[in-house]
């Protein structure tokens, strides 16, 4: 095995530390990379002949950070063995900063200088800010910051620790709380790195700076005399301001549900009261209890591990590569305009199809308008754009699609136009192209019947606004093959978002669990629960939308659409009368969402939500007797986690992770929790089937716990012990 | 078990609490001194006359710090083997420190004390000391904690009060402290502030605005919207704890809160046979006492269950009460007791209140007992309950009785 770091001494005694883990495109950081890298700076620190270090990579970036499979270990061994190996990383990274510096004298130390090629993220920008100087190379494309809290922990190597101490806790908050990125000059602007230096003098100004370091450039500030918290430490007028108001502002936007905000905010108040090496314990500590918290496993999990897995193709069956030249998308509305554009940014040539010329125009002009947008907030040059609109051809002849090896049909929702621009496609495009229709409502072997090649026929089935929805549901058809499928991955993969597959059932995978939880928050209005109370339940458990405003967006008529189809499919089974009791009434009322400026909410003339409706209440009487915020957050919780439930046992969902990270990513379901399987496993299957047994007895047969979760909870399995990838593989 | 009894009740007159305010320029030390020489010189106690005393004080720093209460014995004429407990239950403070020294004397621990309070918050501004739970992310999240004046329009959208409940409240404390003054219904326990020369600093609440109207109010600007609405967005934290409420109403303003004052008081409380150790004629005894603690975020609901308590405890009714003083933090704490209890507005802080005459924090919990007691007399009614609202979430009452 190749050692992640090499080191070599050149004649001017400037050892250089060179990070470059072998079979990787980015360097992380694993437990053993650490313990080589001690073991230079020792080596360095100790060679007499050594006047100072570069810490480098031998990659075109830096570092993308821990490895967070080694977190996922590290929590294997508990608390003790946390606190115990963060404390170790601590020590390594104080060595670093201090350098061999003679306690009380502060003299006497080696310069240690990082020098970033690009991307430093995470432990990778933790190290470069042990050291005395950060030299980044001027790569506009290199990404620097502190990404942990997007995956439910926060830096803790140090990370949270020195970046407050040198900036002040006011300006370090949205790179620590929101994990904020910058490219090298806003670091630099922002005072997380020092130096921006052109790409081929990096190594050079580095060694420059080693050799002419004065003793004071060696000294942290933190560790200098009479140091005071830029913008004031906690019980400072200044900082008391900061501290009061950032809790208000970290609970209010996290909703208190993410452990790791709030860890880190209290790491960073506690620290700020004692001097930097207590300060490490009590981040260490934080960060130990953050790794233990079933909610940082699961979002790390979900997040970062499986999400990357289901990218990089997990699912795919083992034929040849699939990538996309040319597609074609039938219909230019604003699905079709969405799915041209994210296709056209990735690089693939697009034929834009309407039956209208000027619908197929105003298809492209969407692009359009979105790289104007960007333009003025400057990420998109002229040369992009033109490039990019260059890519899209917008007609009306179905000829035009000779030569595309894919299709995506987004024309209106009715069999009859679909198996009408089926068969016009199929005429022209290449016998082995795959065609795919993006329906969210129609069963995809019900459309492959208009298909001549329905093995070749597909769902592919996008989110809206499609350039902002990370989630692609693929669904395969009774008779698609694993070509199809493929194909449809490997464009997801292009286009650089997040792809599941799923089979073809009514609704598919996330449509089926979203609609049962607008429906249980409609009902709750037609119960007289407080709508604020229904609303305000679902925000208070993680959910983006509370449900009627989610049924405000997506629109009331949609609803009433959806409602009417499912009445006719189901028969006298139908369950949601209740629910129609509201929803038809909303749409009598012309109340149908956002669109109309009217629906559950009130809206002013510009589209502006003001409020719920109060005359709402006129009809649906708020009752004297509420329930509690947890049986509404059960109710709305359950509506949806149950229905994941039945879709894996019926075989509609295959891969629990692709249960969880469809869920996140497709509607926003509770992120700290990991998703609907990694919720239920947090709470235990027992305790799921008991809630379930409960709201079954208040509320309907609807809650009813799914033979799969009784049979789980009888034996104690979770969903992640009992559905384990490797376990599925075997 | 021995009775406790107040003998006197006395306060400073209230100045604005701010640099142009007639108190600014005495220290806390001082007009705490000044309060117990008072006491003393009244009653005509010398020696080790009193077992202790027990003074309120918030913001203990600076000044007001390092135990205020033996500081203002030493300053004073007092003898020194009195010694001097300071004590801080925010707002009810000068409250507690009756309270305390009326159950000490009820328990048998020492025959009297002088209790009361200070608070110079034009010297030691209101949150110098700092405070975990506003600034420790890990309390400050716990409790969804957030500024009292948040709360206090969070009881005006719990409890339905409007923007025209609260003025109309702070317009007539307004109007009853002013005819309450004119009345010279305050005289018995007003002290005057003097200088060292005996020169009069002030003699007279300073902060009331007789002129108050309901249109000059309406004028004013709803003080904690844009702290609760935009930065740093209070209001969320607090519908987290209320999620049945859709948003805050924000009706509070200079006007119907309580006003930013220096002042002092100081009770003289003692059994049954100190008084007649000392020729001296009980005025009241102290019936009852009770504090709770009630939920952080709404904060300033505590009188509502306090009262409850202290009547339960004591066996009465809210019909044996015949007069209250419901401090006037912000005018929807005393919305809110009256409506909970169905209590007339005629009964409820007759001379005007902490909206008109404003709240130096550690006094005024004695001051309301001192201004209830002299309302009783003056009226020859015989029972009384006070009661106030306390940060972080917590309610004192005192209910005392004429004999």
């Amino acid at each position: 095995m190749t050692a992640d770091f090499t080191y070599a001494v050149d004649a001017d005694g400037v050892a250089t530390i060179t990070w470059d883990v072998a079979r990787k495109s980015m360097n992380v950081m694993s437990l053993e990379g650490f313990a080589l890298l001690d073991s230079m700076i020792d080596r360095a620190l100790a060679d007499q002949d050594v006047r100072g270090v570069i810490i480098t990579s031998g990659k075109k970036d830096f570092a993308g950070g821990m490895d967070l499979n080694v977190i996922a270990q590290m929590r294997a061994g508990g608390a003790q063995a946390i606190f115990d190996g963060v404390m170790q990383m601590h020590g390594v990274l104080r060595k670093i900063e201090r350098a061999g510096m003679e306690p009380n004298t502060l003299k006497g130390a080696k310069p240690i200088v990082a020098a970033l090629p690009g991307t430093a993220l995470g432990i990778g920008l933790e190290l470069p800010l042990s050291c005395h100087r950060i030299i980044a190379a001027d790569n506009p494309k290199a990404k620097i910051g502190l990404p942990e809290i997007m995956v439910g922990i926060f830096p803790g190597a140090g990370g949270t620790t020195r970046l407050v101490r040198k900036m002040g806790a006011m300006m370090a908050a949205p790179f620590l709380l929101e994990g904020k990125l910058s490219d090298p000059k806003a670091a630099k602007g922002a005072g997380i790195i020092d130096e921006v230096v052109a790409p081929e003098d990096l190594l050079a100004r580095a060694k420059e700076w080693v050799l002419a370091a004065k003793e004071a450039d060696l000294v942290k500030p933190w560790d200098a005399k009479g140091y005071k918290m830029p913008g004031g430490a906690p019980y400072h007028p200044a900082g008391f301001q900061t501290f009061v108001g950032a809790s208000a502002m970290v609970h209010g936007k996290t909703m208190g549900v993410y452990p790791a905000a709030k860890a880190l905010l209290a790491a960073v108040y506690e620290g700020a009261l004692v001097p930097f090496d207590a300060a490490l314990r009590i981040e260490a500590r934080h960060f130990t209890s953050v790794l233990m918290n079933p909610s940082s496993a699961a979002m790390i999990r979900s997040l970062f591990i499986n999400k990357e897995a289901l990218e990089k193709g997990a699912v795919r069956p083992a034929v040849a590569d699939q990538a996309v030249r040319k597609l074609g998308v039938l219909g230019a509305g604003m699905m079709g305009a969405g799915i041209a554009y994210v296709s056209a940014n990735a690089g693939i040539e697009v034929v834009l199809i309407d039956a209208a010329q000027e619908a197929a125009d105003r298809g492209k002009s969407y692009s359009e308008g979105i790289l104007d947008k960007g333009m003025k907030r400057g990420k998109v040059t002229a040369e992009k754009k033109a490039e990019v609109l260059g890519r899209i051809t917008a007609t009306t002849d179905y000829a035009a699609l000779a030569g595309c090896d894919l299709i995506v049909e987004a024309v209106f929702e009715d069999p009859k136009v679909k198996a009408d621009v089926t068969a016009k496609a199929e005429a022209v495009i290449p016998q082995d192209a795959i065609f795919a229709t993006n329906t969210s409502t129609l069963p995809i072997s019900d459309l492959a019947r208009a298909s001549a090649r329905p093995k070749q026929f597909i769902g592919i089935h996008f989110f809206s606004p499609v350039d902002k929805m990370m989630l692609v549901e693929i669904i395969k058809g009774r008779q698609t093959g694993d070509v199809a499928v493929a194909k449809a991955l490997d464009f997801v993969r292009q286009i650089r978002k997040t792809p599941i597959v799923v089979n073809d059932a009514r609704f598919f995978y996330a449509n089926r669990c979203i609609i049962p939880y607008i429906n249980e928050g409609i009902r709750m209005v037609a119960e007289g629960v407080e709508p604020a109370l229904v609303e305000n339940a679902a925000k208070l458990v993680g959910l983006p939308l509370g449900p009627l405003q989610l049924v405000d967006e997506t629109s009331i008529d949609l609803g009433v659409k959806i409602a009417k189809a499912t009445r006719v499919a189901m028969g006298d089974a139908y369950p949601d009368a209740a629910v129609d009791a509201v929803l038809f009434w909303m749409a009598d009322e012309g109340r149908l969402g956002k669109k109309a400026n009217a629906g559950f909410y009130a809206y002013d003339a510009a589209g502006k939500r003001l409020g719920l409706w109060d005359g709402l209440a006129g009809k649906f009487p708020v009752a004297e007797d509420q329930p509690t915020l947890t049986e509404v957050q059960h109710r709305l919780l359950m509506a949806q986690v149950l229905e994941a439930v039945r879709a894996l046992e019926e075989g509609v969902l295959t891969d629990i992770r692709e249960g969880d990270v469809g869920a996140i990513l497709g509607w926003g379901f509770a992120p700290w929790s990991g998703g609907p399987f990694s919720w239920l496993d947090i709470l235990g299957a027992a305790r799921a089937v008991e809630i379930c047994e409960g709201l079954e007895a208040a509320h309907g047969a609807r809650f009813r716990a799914p033979a799969l979760l009784r049979e789980m909870a009888g034996k104690g399995e979770t969903f992640y012990g009992r559905f384990a990838p490797e376990k599925r593989a075997a | 078990m021995t009775e406790a009894y107040i003998y006197d009740a006395i306060r400073s007159p209230r100045g604005k609490g701010r640099a142009d305010g007639s108190l600014h320029e005495v220290t806390s030390v001082s007009l705490s001194a000044q309060m117990l020489n008072a006491m003393a010189a009244r009653n005509g106690l010398a020696g080790h006359v009193v077992e202790d005393v027990i003074w309120g004080n918030v913001t203990q720093v600076g000044e007001q710090g390092g135990c205020l209460a033996r500081s203002s014995v030493l300053m004073s004429d007092l003898d020194e083997r009195i010694p001097g407990l300071s004590i801080n239950r925010f707002c009810a403070s000068g409250m507690e420190a009756v309270n305390l020294a009326a159950n000490q004397v009820k328990g048998g621990a020492g025959a009297a004390y002088i209790a009361g309070g200070v608070e110079m918050m034009s010297r030691v501004p209101m949150g110098s000391d700092g405070a975990a739970i506003a600034v420790d992310p890990r309390l400050a999240m716990k409790t969804y904690f957030v500024p009292q004046g948040i709360s206090a329009d969070l009881i005006a959208t719990e409890y339905g009060f409007s923007r025209q409940d609260a003025d109309a409240l702070a317009v007539e404390s307004q109007r009853r402290a002013a005819a309450a003054w004119a009345d010279n219904r305050f005289a018995r326990s007003i002290v005057p502030v003097r200088d060292m020369n005996g020169l009069t600093i002030l003699d007279r609440d300073e902060f009331i605005r007789p002129d108050t109207t309901m249109e000059g109010l309406a004028a004013l600007k709803a003080s904690f919207k844009d702290m609760g609405e935009v930065m740093p967005g209070f209001d969320k934290v607090a519908l987290m704890k209320y999620p049945h409420l859709e948003r805050i109403e924000h009706i509070h303003h200079a006007g119907n809160s309580s006003g930013i004052v220096d002042g002092a008081a100081a009770v003289l409380i003692g059994s049954k046979e100190f008084g007649e150790a000392h020729g001296l004629k009980p005025r009241a005894r102290i019936r009852a006492t009770a504090k709770i603690g009630t939920d952080p975020t709404i904060m300033l609901t505590g009188p509502v269950p306090v009262t409850e308590k202290i009547l339960k405890d004591s066996g009465m009714a809210i019909s044996d009460i015949d007069l209250f003083e419901v401090n006037e933090a912000f005018a929807s704490v005393v919305l809110r007791f009256m409506q909970a209890f169905d209590v007339d507005a005629a009964k409820v802080n007759v001379n005007g209140g902490s909206i008109a005459m404003g709240h130096p924090l550690g006094a005024t919990g004695a001051i309301i007992i001192g201004t209830l007691l002299d309302e009783l007399e003056r009226t020859g009614k015989g029972t009384g309950l006070a009661t106030l609202c306390i940060a972080s979430g917590m309610g004192a009452a005192t209910i005392i009785e004429r004999v």
